[in-house]
């Protein structure tokens, strides 16, 4: 298959371990891996704030860079930003955007996938030949959860990892309190909701806290260090992409 | 148009459907209150799972929901005609309909009702319509006494408190805090109660028993209203409602005129849809049904205020049509991760939680760019939680991403759309996006040694009071993938894949 990557603008600026991950486990895969260029930010921070008409160029620069009829797929290491896509592009174009905007934006989105949905829906794989021999908890993420509906997919890819010990998230449904902007203008309220999320995540004794989104993983991961519990956090990606040193000395790029 | 060719501007609502600070301001305080955040937190939990509990083992949940929210669309399609029909159906049966623009003309007909039967005491049935137009507080000042009956109503009231709850108006209280204000408030009670459950309820039955066999008007909200029969229908757990439903001499329903349902067969949906969403239980222990009136049995005379408090404005516009599908069951709030910290009273208004974010606005407007109601829409994190739990499926989290479209679009132009603009202008040009990231690099100079940014300027700074940030990493994605490193990683798991 060719597969597109959506890098999404966090995991392209912040976190391209992620996105690098992604890549190299599909490569990994057998499939043919491609990244055009033009791609930028899906403008779910836009319409999520209430700036939907700003959201307009982001929908038509993710067409422009996707809408390539040689691509098979769209794969990208976010759940929210998928969601976005698939959930808010269409609104946005139909809006403000022409009818031809909105033919496209379907074509596109209909081949948009997060990760854990495509390897497990579309490539019908659970066990990626992963290696990661370490306390791993999941939480699942509201946008995955609800929006894309991912259930037990994430799971099923983690359970088949050779040497993990998952330990299962206590209230693993509830919200970490990120929410994009909410966070920032709801700072206290957000900071509540991260508090539990922190108690549940040390409850399980767990070295790393995974999830299928950077942005929660930064909220998550930003309250984690301040409180120098000495847990991390990893993208999914990163995890699947993690194989046995001595069957291949390259694992996850830095 | 009207005759004028004026446009008719339905008006918006009044009463208790605006806080006096914004969302961020009053839950600052409500956070920093350990006591309540146990309090609601345990009893969110608690509903929480006994709902999933009876949700769950229905299986036919889902088409119910479903038909829910269809028959709520169908009745929201034709509200005017089929209020219509309600107004004959109840006056054929001998009740009297009255009709209420806002909440002072709401008052203003309860008010003269109870004054026309001599009274200067009434009963209080639970009611949210009663709540949003302040119907305690304007009987007060006309010198009426009014009596909660409903135990958590009463709770509140006697505490000179606010519910913070749709159905559990005192969930922010706990039992010990429920004691001290009976042997504080309540006349003749024993001085030696504890904070026992059942000794508390008998002392509040007692209090109201004499007022019961009293008091002889009574006001009532409803759940209910048959356009076909004109009956009203009133759901509760206690038994209370169903006392002041029929002994008193004269009742007055005040209701928002969205809780039609077409036909009786409708109610088959919702008493299933109801219990189980509020309350978790398979049925809910009272239901009370009244049709104008019948001689010799209950009330004698019978009024039906149906009020309008801003639900034409919010019918007018395609989101608060769909908010208006809201049957109060308040399983929104106890799954909401806001509300659990929060509570009620951070809201403001009488509609608290998720869908307290989205009607209050709605009914009351939020143009006024101070209007604590505007920060309503952003108070959620869109986790999605009330959308699953609610009977009728309303999307509250689209709705709530509409609101905020909708209140910047009237905000006049400000720092947040500079750097909206700005973004916008960044991120629709990968040439352009990549100086970005280039400037983004620049976070590693605040970062310094530690790799982390522990303290942002400006508007920022709420995210690093408790959070640290990364620094933005050396290399950026489509750094290392144009990279020699990055090609030959690539390169070496495509040779990987090959092999498998
Ligand atoms: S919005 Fe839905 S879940 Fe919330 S109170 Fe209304 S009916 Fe119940």
């Amino acid at each position: 298959m060719r597969i597109a990557l959506f890098a999404t603008c966090l995991g392209d600026t912040m976190f391209p371990e992620a996105v690098s991950a992604t890549a190299l486990l599909l490569a990994r895969l057998g499939h043919d891996v491609v990244f055009p260029e033009r791609q930028t930010c899906c403008g779910q921070m836009h319409v999520n704030t209430g700036y939907q008409p700003d959201a307009l160029p982001l929908v038509e620069n993710y067409v422009e860079a996707f809408d390539d009829s040689s691509i098979d797929a769209i794969v990208a290491p976010s759940g929210s930003c998928v969601g976005s896509v698939r959930h808010q592009h269409g609104i946005v174009a139909s809006r403000y955007g022409s009818a031809s905007l909105c033919g496209r934006v379907d074509t596109v989105k209909a081949k948009t996938y997060e990760l854990s949905e495509f390897l497990v829906d579309v490539l019908g794989v659970t066990d990626v030949g992963a290696y990661f021999p370490h306390r791993v908890t999941y939480h699942p993420t509201c946008h995955s959860l609800r929006m894309l509906r991912v259930g037990e997919k994430p799971l099923q890819l983690l359970r088949a990892v050779r040497e993990i010990d998952l330990v299962e998230l206590p209230q693993a449904d509830s919200c970490c309190g990120f929410g994009g902007t909410f966070a920032i203008k709801n700072a206290e309220t957000s900071t509540a909701m991260l508090a539990d999320k922190l108690t549940d995540v040390a409850a399980t004794g767990a070295e790393y806290c995974s999830a299928g989104d950077s942005s929660c993983l930064m909220h998550i991961g930003g309250g984690l260090t301040r409180l120098r519990t000495g847990t991390r956090t990893i993208h999914l990606a990163e995890i699947l992409a993690s194989v046995e040193p001595a069957v291949a000395p390259k694992g996850v790029p830095a | 148009m009207t005759a004028l060719g004026m446009p008719v501007v339905p008006p918006r609502g009044s009463g208790n459907l605006r806080g006096v600070k914004k969302f961020p301001d009053a839950a600052r305080q409500e956070l920093s209150n350990p006591q309540l955040r146990r309090n609601i937190g345990k009893a969110t939990h608690t509903i929480r799972a006994k709902r999933l509990n009876v949700t769950g083992e229905l299986p036919d949940w889902e088409q119910l929901r479903d038909a829910g929210a269809a028959i709520k669309a169908d009745v929201l399609n034709r509200l005017p005609e089929l209020l219509i029909r309600l107004e004959e159906a109840v006056t054929a049966r001998g009740g009297v309909v009255h009709w209420a623009a806002d909440a002072a003309e709401a008052n203003a007909i309860v008010t003269e009702l109870i004054r026309r039967t001599g009274s200067d005491e009434v009963l209080k049935v639970k009611s949210m319509a009663t709540q949003e137009i302040g119907l305690n507080e304007h009987l007060e000042a006309q010198g009426i006494a009014a009596y909660e009956t409903d135990l958590a109503e009463l709770i509140v009231q006697l505490g000179h408190d606010k519910p913070s709850h749709i159905l559990v108006p005192a969930i922010h209280r706990n039992r010990a805090e429920i004691r001290e204000i009976f042997l504080r408030e309540m006349p003749g009670v024993d001085p030696e109660l504890d904070d026992n459950p059942r000794h508390l309820a008998a002392a509040a039955r007692k209090f109201l028993r004499h007022k019961f066999m009293t008091v002889p008007v009574a006001v009532s909200g409803a759940n209910f209203g048959i356009a076909e029969t004109g009956t009203l229908a009133v759901v509760e757990s206690e038994g209370n409602g169903r006392m002041c439903l029929t002994l008193p001499q004269t009742l007055i329903t005040v209701m928002g005129i969205e809780k039609l349902l077409p036909t009786f067969r409708d109610l088959e949906v919702f008493l299933q849809l109801l219990p189980r969403s509020s309350t978790g239980e398979r049925m809910n222990p009272y239901t009370s049904m009244w049709t104008g009136v019948t001689p010799g049995d209950g009330p004698q005379e019978f009024h039906l205020v149906l009020l309008d408090n801003g639900r034409t404005a919010a019918l007018a516009d395609e989101i608060g049509r769909e908010a208006l599908h809201c049957i109060r069951c308040s399983a929104c709030l106890n799954v909401c991760p806001v509300y659990e910290r929060t509570g009620g009273h951070a809201y403001g208004s009488t509609y608290p939680g998720p869908i307290g974010a989205v009607l209050s606005p709605q009914l009351a407007g939020m143009d006024q760019p101070d209007d604590p109601n505007s920060s309503l829409p952003f108070a959620s994190s869109l986790c999605g939680a009330c959308y699953d739990a609610c009977p009728v499926k309303i999307d509250i989290p689209s709705l709530l991403v509409e609101l905020r479209h909708q209140k910047v679009e009237h905000a006049r132009f400000g720092p947040e759309a500079a750097a909206m603009k700005a973004a916008s202008l960044a991120m629709s040009s990968s040439r352009r996006w990549t100086a970005a990231q280039k400037a983004a690099g620049l976070g590693r100079v605040l970062a310094g040694k530690k790799g982390k940014i522990t303290s942002l300027p400006g508007p920022l700074a709420g995210w690093t009071d408790a959070r640290d940030m990364p620094a933005p990493p050396k290399r950026t994605f489509r750094q290392w993938w144009a990279s020699d490193e990055g090609r030959a990683a690539l390169a070496e798991a495509r040779e990987e894949g090959q092999q498998r």
